[in-house]
């Protein structure tokens, strides 16, 4: 259970939300996502009041402006990198029209060579190492520039120095397309990289003000 | 089209858990197929005992009694039809060929047919094949006798073999024709009809060995001239009834024919068949009957047709077990792929999408199943065919899917496509109670 009584982030901010096992942190991000439904209260994100909006509208929300990443086993494993990369932009026509006149396969690329894994294109997913699984994961969340980077514990099966270097890219990125990133980890350390740390045990007492992100939601229920 | 490309590559990415369904859905399509054709197979097999025969005439009587002795061999010809009755028919305008049939003595166990060397060249089972030698030739003499492929096989009989005719048609043979033995003069090509399972000597043969039984029994020594022969005892045998078993009755005395059981007549053409049954039906000198043998065969087969329903409910759950197999399998493979709808949802696959993946998944694993199942049994056909022909004389025919097995492939298809609504919704569920959180 979840009670938030209000939570406000900013447009392009960069949030840490941290806290322990079982604290409900996946049950934010399910609820940013629009995939859980909160029972009662609303969450708006930017300008979409997620409560009140159909199963198929919070779909069509999420294609088209969020961009997850989950802690690992983020690929389809049939589907080689790069129908990875481009799968959001296949899935949903206006994640699509977000490239422009781009060609999904060249923003995959271009994407892909910021992340050091363009000679990966081809491969299996399979055969990809965590790291290079996390980056492709990276690559895809961040197709078509969406508004919202959710990342869920991302750099957990990392080591030291590639967690580093796929945070630093991470933030390159989202940094050059104003994205906001929600970044989700147990792990303190990272706190001072990020502009706002949320500890989400606080969180379901204290409320933080801004304006992009509003969250006002009093219980995410979650599994 | 993309749902349709994720669901053959996922089906791909699990090939086993995909080869083993499509193996089961193939299996039962292949039995359901296979079935149909062997149930053809039984009725073309049936329907093809005799073929191009366009009447058979016997003594008035039952329809089927006179189809299954005359045809089948089966039961005894409730009366005889006479030599006089014989030949007014075949001289009949609308007439070809007759093939007369003198049934009533067996040769262990099978039957002996006293008939004319019109049946050699006359007729015909499965539509046009006829009766042919693997050695030898059609009996001339009143003493010869040709075996079919069956009698020859099981009891060892090669070109001339003396053989020994017995009265009556019980396996159990109670009175020999020891004094009139035949020579095996021909063995006939195996048909796969009761033709196999028969002896063939001449219309005068079956006379000759009658000689003094005109009242129907045997002879007794006091109107022969026989002092020595006392009954059916008398194994020595001694001098024949009447005359000496001539080698060969063609140049010589001809026995008279008095009575036949039964002939089959082919008409000029095939409409005369109908006109011909009712001259043969109304004919005031003898009670006979016609039949026509398509409508009598077809008329039997209705009254032994349950096995064919029995072989309808054994078809049908089959398939409903192919189908089963393949709910299961794709049910117990949502629990695996449960991450796999997880991204798909995070990376913005509507409801639908997610729905209609699992729905084309397993309508693509019927379509497969019964394509694979349809091409296994035409394989099995094609290997099995000859085998099975050989043994148990079931001749299955290679033919095109009927409409039955295009029905039945159709509604597996079509319940593919629906079934797999079952674990679609269920991972649709799946979906909104882990939400974006990946249980491995």
């Amino acid at each position: 259970m979840l009670n938030v009584p209000e939570l406000r982030v900013e447009r392009g901010e960069r949030v840490f939300l941290f806290g322990p096992s079982g604290s409900g942190k996946t049950t934010l991000l399910g609820v940013l996502a629009g995939v859980l439904s909160p029972q009662g209260g609303s969450v708006r994100v930017l300008g979409h009041d997620l409560a009140t909006m159909s199963d198929g509208a919070r779909d069509e929300y999420r294609a088209e402006h969020l961009g997850y990443i989950f802690q690992m086993f983020n690929l389809i494993p049939y589907l080689t990198v790069l129908e990875n990369i481009t799968l959001p932009c296949r899935l949903n026509r206006s994640r699509r029209a977000r490239l422009g006149s781009e060609p999904p396969k060249e923003a995959a690329r271009r994407l892909a060579e910021r992340l050091e894994i363009v000679d990966l294109l081809n491969a299996d997913v399979t055969e990809l190492s965590v790291g290079q699984q996390q980056r492709v994961a990276a690559a895809r969340a961040l197709i078509g520039a969406p508004e919202l980077v959710v990342a869920d514990e991302p750099t957990s099966s990392l080591d030291a120095d590639r967690r580093a270097r796929f945070l630093e890219l991470l933030f390159e990125i989202c940094g050059d397309s104003g994205a906001t990133l929600m970044f989700v980890s147990h792990d303190r350390h990272l706190l001072p990289l990020f502009d706002r740390g949320l500890s989400l045990p606080e969180l379901n007492l204290v409320g933080h003000v801004g304006n992009a992100v509003n969250g006002s939601s009093r219980t995410g229920r979650g599994c | 089209m993309l749902t349709a490309l994720l669901a053959a590559k996922s089906l791909r990415n699990r090939l086993l858990t995909t080869s083993l369904t499509v193996t089961s859905i193939a299996l039962s399509v292949a039995l359901l197929v296979g079935i149909e054709n062997v149930r053809i197979g039984m009725r073309e097999s049936f329907s093809n005992t005799i073929s191009q025969t366009d009447l058979i005439v016997g003594a008035r009587g039952g329809t089927i009694q006179l189809l299954l002795s005359s045809v089948f061999g089966i039961g005894s010809p409730s009366n005889s039809v006479s030599w006089e009755t014989y030949e007014h028919f075949a001289a009949h305008p609308a007439v070809d060929w007759t093939i007369p049939y003198s049934l009533g003595d067996s040769h262990r166990g099978f039957r002996v047919i006293g008939t004319t060397d019109s049946f050699f060249e006359h007729y015909r089972f499965r539509e046009n094949r006829r009766i042919e030698f693997i050695a030898g030739r059609a009996p001339r003499g009143d003493s010869e006798a040709v075996v079919g492929g069956r009698v020859a096989r099981e009891l060892g009989y090669s070109l001339g073999d003396p053989i020994e005719l017995t009265h009556g048609l019980g396996p159990m043979s109670f009175v020999s024709h020891e004094e009139h033995p035949f020579e095996v003069v021909g063995i006939l090509i195996d048909t796969y009809t009761p033709v196999d399972r028969a002896v063939y000597v001449t219309l005068e043969g079956v006379e000759a060995m009658h000689e003094g039984w005109e009242d129907g029994a045997m002879p007794m020594p006091a109107f022969g001239a026989m002092p020595g022969a006392a009954g059916p005892g008398a194994v020595t045998g001694g001098d024949p009834p009447v005359e000496p078993p001539s080698q060969s009755s063609t140049g010589g005395e001809e026995q008279e024919v008095e009575a036949i059981t039964s002939f089959f007549v082919g008409t000029r053409s095939r409409i005369d068949a109908l006109q011909l049954q009712r001259d043969v039906n109304t004919f005031d000198r003898e009670p006979v009957m016609g039949i026509l043998p398509g409508v009598a065969l077809a008329e039997m087969w209705r009254s032994v047709g349950y096995a064919e329903d029995a072989l309808k409910i054994v078809t049908a759950f089959v398939v409903l077990v192919g189908l089963l197999g393949m709910i299961v399998s794709l049910y117990t493979s949502l629990n695996e792929r449960r991450r796999e709808m997880a991204i798909l949802r995070a990376v913005g696959a509507r409801r639908g999408r997610i729905v209609s993946l699992l729905v084309i998944e397993s309508g693509l694993l019927a379509i497969v199943g019964c394509v694979v199942g349809v091409a296994l049994v035409y394989i099995l056909l094609f290997l099995g065919q000859g085998p099975v022909e050989r043994n148990f004389g079931l001749y299955v025919p290679i033919r095109p899917l009927g409409t039955t097995e295009i029905l039945y492939i159709g509604a597996v298809v079509a319940a593919g496509f629906l079934l797999g609504l079952i674990p679609a919704l269920k991972a649709y569920r799946n979906a909104l109670v882990d939400g974006l959180s990946l249980k491995v």
